[in-house]
């Protein structure tokens, strides 16, 4: 009876789960799935992989590669001498690195159409020491730029925490039985923190993959990712269908990712919280 | 015995410099931003004096006071029910069978991991078939939905820890359902409730796709209106923005960090 | 731990009350007649001016800011928004007449209609004869923006410059699809309206080989650019150029001599729209004498008010009679022209 009762508390949100993601759902498949005139198609699933939509895919499944494999290179060790600092407190340290990502992410990105743009600061910094100039904003470049600044708490944060997790006695024993640094770093904190690794791979690739507000504001339009198209597709072109076709495909990197998760990070050690 | 002091000191210093690049990294985008909002010129390429204009032009434009606004109201009140259904989700979730809390868990994570274009245009498609014109509410809506998975996030485990004993010998003693979770649940569970409350409220302050993709006529927030003004040309009004927004989050995050930190002691 | 509860939800109802304060000093609302729901190009009027109005009429306006025409569209046709006033271009308010989503003006509300000047009513034949569906808000060419001191001023008259190699990286283009086939149905002779899917892919070839020129795409934004002279050309709309001149005196204008794109950006009413007074008031309030000095002094755009003709009478904004003649308006083209556009735009956008 209580069992019952209590049972009926996840009503709302079963609810919410319905209206705001399986309705949904079932919306976006539908418009994929048709044309204008409302008749079944499979053209714009399709549509992947003809016309101009291959090459930007390509883009921006190489875009977000690269930014991922940046994110990891520079939060790995990050995460390490976060671990072992004794900089003072570690909160701070923490509060220290994560504080930028409290603000908006749009403005974070604007300022670095600021910072890069030809005339822009650092170029003006770069003039005045003499330096070469840094041409690099309307560049693919530039969108990795904004892609790793924006997305790298991302990868910081269930990668430390992760780490944390890890028992300092047990690298202590490795020492003491004579492991070396390569070593334990290899055989212990590694595997130890693949749940925060895979987790932030997915948490930095998903967003990569599919944004377009960061290659609007640092491709200077010239770089055309998925996201752009799909946005498009919503806003300028208005064929709703094509772009819903489109997100269907997007779809499956999410699948995908799920079932990284899934496989890694069974006991949700990997998340950010 | 020399050299491994020296290589102590090396790596120190190799540590001390990845750390100051990477906060530099981090902190410069914020700290250019800030010099110029001090700037009393219209262009950024030339120092034409320190003034607060633009400060004060913020703040007498109702563009911007709106969306901030509308910004901190979605956010609060999305993260607050989002609280509410994501706690009694768990207490319910928590009396039934191993299996379809499973599915459930699994059906919570999709709008966590899904692309937020694709949540966006989703429930986008959902309210244009249904007929509903997108307004505040709409935002709302999707607002709550992106965040309720958050709540459970850290809500869940909290459960998992807490001990059912406690629960039980209360009920026992006397006290009402009601009384008993009040008095002896929910203090335990009051760290998770809160982190995934504050994570909520960030998660929607930062949002901006689905905001982009749900907004009906006028109601824009900090982020929907700042994807607007740069492509029509950034003013430095945003740079000052930007500046009092860096500073209220310092400030606020300062504070509950030494509350915390006082608290653990 | 309930003690540190209190305090953070405590902290963050001071938070959210201080910027309602904040808030609360930029703009107390009176008592209202209704509010007025404007969906208008960014930055295309005096901010000042949205409270002048209110003050005057005691209408609430809500504003809302779009980028380009085709933005604009679906959100109307869709009804996903509702918007009382819409400020589009020429041929977009042809395309809404033409799908019914334009209400009829009832010019008895807006007796400043008497203001406008005769030169931009013969425009309205192409799009809306009579101007029943829509007012004039600012008209003007477009044409190549220029720095004096990257560019030899006698080296630019002809779209085809923008092709010269010499300018790589300086450039900036529109990135708006009707723009850009215009600048290269320019070039080789055919019309802006065309629908002839050969020429659109002969145009598109042409603008490809032009890419790697470009150094962004850009519309309204193109103007700081030009200002902090970030790059030496720029193709911008004719109403930019006597504001940049201020800010950077290096800055120039010319219209090629293959002629250009003469466009009319114009008011009009939602057909659903739930305030029509209002937006007839707002409409009535645009053409005011005294409001289109405010705004030409704010935009610089050249505005089609017979109050102002002394103010406007800058070269830039006044093109020859013998470039007018050479020049074409944007005319709507039907949905499938449309999407042939939308596909060889994309096309163009993919390619590298």
């Amino acid at each position: 009876m209580n069992r019952n009762i209590k049972r009926i508390f996840s009503g709302p949100f079963l609810a919410f789960i319905l209206c705001g993601t399986i309705i949904p759902m079932v919306v976006i498949a539908f418009y994929g799935l048709t044309d204008r005139s409302g008749a079944f198609t499979v053209d714009n699933i399709f549509a992947i992989v003809t016309g101009d939509h291959p090459q930007a895919l390509g883009l921006s499944l190489l875009l977000a590669f690269i930014s991922t494999i940046i994110c990891l290179i520079i939060a790995f060790p990050l995460g390490l001498i976060l671990k072992d600092s004794n900089l003072g407190k570690k909160g701070f340290m923490i509060f220290v690195f994560i504080l930028p990502m409290w603000m908006n992410f749009l403005l974070r990105t604007m300022a670095w159409q600021v910072l890069l743009e030809r005339n822009g600061v650092i170029n003006l910094i770069l003039k005045s020491l003499e330096l070469p100039l840094l041409d690099i904003i309307n560049t693919p470049t530039a969108v990795v730029l904004g892609m790793v600044y924006d997305y790298l708490p991302f990868m910081v944060l269930p990668i430390y925490n992760a780490m944390i997790k890890i028992d300092n006695s047990l690298i202590e024993a490795a020492y003491d039985l004579g492991a070396s640094k390569a070593t334990v770093l290899k055989r212990i904190i590694v595997p130890l923190s693949v749940p925060g690794i895979v987790s932030g791979i997915t948490m930095v690739f998903v967003p990569s993959l599919t944004t377009f507000a960061i290659s609007t504001m640092l491709g200077g339009g010239k770089v055309n990712l998925i996201g752009n198209i799909i946005e498009q597709e919503f806003t300028v072109s208005s064929n709703w269908n094509l772009g819903a076709g489109l997100s269907l495909v997007m779809m499956v990197f999410i699948v995908i990712s799920m079932i990284m998760i899934e496989k890694f990070d069974r006991e949700g050690e990997g998340n950010m919280l | 015995m020399m050299n491994f002091k020296t290589r102590k000191i090396a790596s120190k210093v190799c540590r001390g410099l990845y750390l100051a690049a990477i906060l530099l990294f981090l902190y410069l985008p914020i700290l250019t931003l800030m010099v110029l909002s001090f700037n009393d010129g219209k262009t950024m390429t030339k120092w034409m004096g320190f003034s607060f204009r633009w400060y004060e032009e913020m703040l007498g434009n109702k563009v911007i006071m709106d969306a901030l606004i509308n910004t901190l109201t979605i956010a609060f009140w999305a993260a607050a029910i989002a609280t509410v259904i994501g706690l009694l989700a768990c207490i319910g979730m928590n009396s039934m069978k191993e299996k379809s809390r499973l599915m459930i868990m699994g059906l919570n994570n999709i709008p966590l991991l899904n692309a937020d274009i694709v949540t966006g245009i989703s429930i986008m498609l959902m309210f244009v078939v249904c007929g509903i014109s997108l307004n505040y509410g709409t935002v709302l809506f999707s607002h709550i939905t992106f965040c309720i998975p958050y709540v459970i996030l850290s809500v869940m485990p909290k459960f998992k820890q807490l001990q059912n004993s406690t629960y039980e010998a209360a009920l026992d003693l006397g006290a009402s359902p009601a009384y008993a979770f009040f008095k002896v649940v929910l203090p335990d569970i009051m760290p998770g409730v809160l982190s995934g409350f504050l994570l909520s409220f960030t998660m929607s302050v930062d949002d901006f796709v689905i905001t982009h993709f749900t907004r009906g006529a006028g109601i824009n927030t900090l982020s929907t209106l700042i994807y607007s003004q740069v492509k029509v040309g950034i003013r430095p009004t945003l740079y000052a923005l930007s500046t009092v927004i860096f500073l209220l989050v310092l400030i606020i995050l300062v504070i509950v960090n030494i509350l915390s930190s006082r608290k653990n002691r | 731990m309930k003690k540190r509860a209190v305090k953070v939800f405590a902290l963050m109802l001071i938070f959210v009350m201080i910027t309602g304060l904040m808030a609360g000093c930029g703009g107390s609302k009176k008592g209202s007649k209704g509010e007025v729901y404007v969906y208008c190009f960014g930055d295309y009027f005096d901010p000042d001016l949205e409270y002048e109005f209110e003050e005057q009429t005691g209408y609430d306006v809500i504003i809302d800011y779009f980028d380009t025409n085709e933005e604009l569209f679906p959100v109307i046709k869709n009804d996903t928004a509702k918007y009382d006033v819409i400020c589009a271009s020429d041929y977009m308010i042809a395309k809404l007449i033409e799908n019914d989503l334009l209400g009829e003006i009832n010019y008895d509300n807006v007796p400043n209609a008497a203001n406008i000047t005769d030169n931009v009513k013969s425009f309205f034949q192409d799009f809306d004869p009579d101007m029943k569906h829509s007012v004039p808000h600012t008209w003007g060419t477009y044409g190549i923006m220029y720095n004096k001191t990257m560019v030899k001023a006698e080296d630019i008259d002809s779209w085809t410059d923008l092709w010269d190699e010499k300018y790589k990286d300086q450039i900036i283009m529109p990135d708006s699809v009707r723009e850009m086939y215009m600048i290269a149905g320019k070039i080789l002779g055919y019309s802006m309206n065309t629908t002839d899917e050969n020429q659109i892919k002969e145009m598109t070839d042409l603008l490809l080989k032009q890419k790697s020129l470009v150094y962004k795409l850009a519309n309204d934004s193109a103007r700081d650019l030009m200002i902090g002279e970030s790059a030496a050309l720029a193709v911008i709309t004719s109403g930019e150029v006597l504001y940049s001149q201020e800010l950077n005196e290096n800055i120039d204008f010319v219209v090629p001599k293959e002629g250009t794109e003469v466009w009319t950006d114009c008011w009009a009413i939602t057909s659903n729209a739930a305030n029509k007074e209002g937006a007839e008031a707002w409409i009535n309030f645009m053409l005011d004498g005294k409001v289109a000095a405010t705004n030409f002094e704010y935009l610089t755009y050249a505005i089609p008010n017979k109050e102002i003709a002394d103010m406007t009478t800058a070269d830039v904004l006044n093109p020859s009679q013998d470039i007018l003649a050479k020049s074409e308006t944007l005319m709507n083209l039907g949905s499938e022209a449309d999407d042939l556009y939308s596909k060889y735009w994309k096309n163009y956008k993919a390619k590298k």
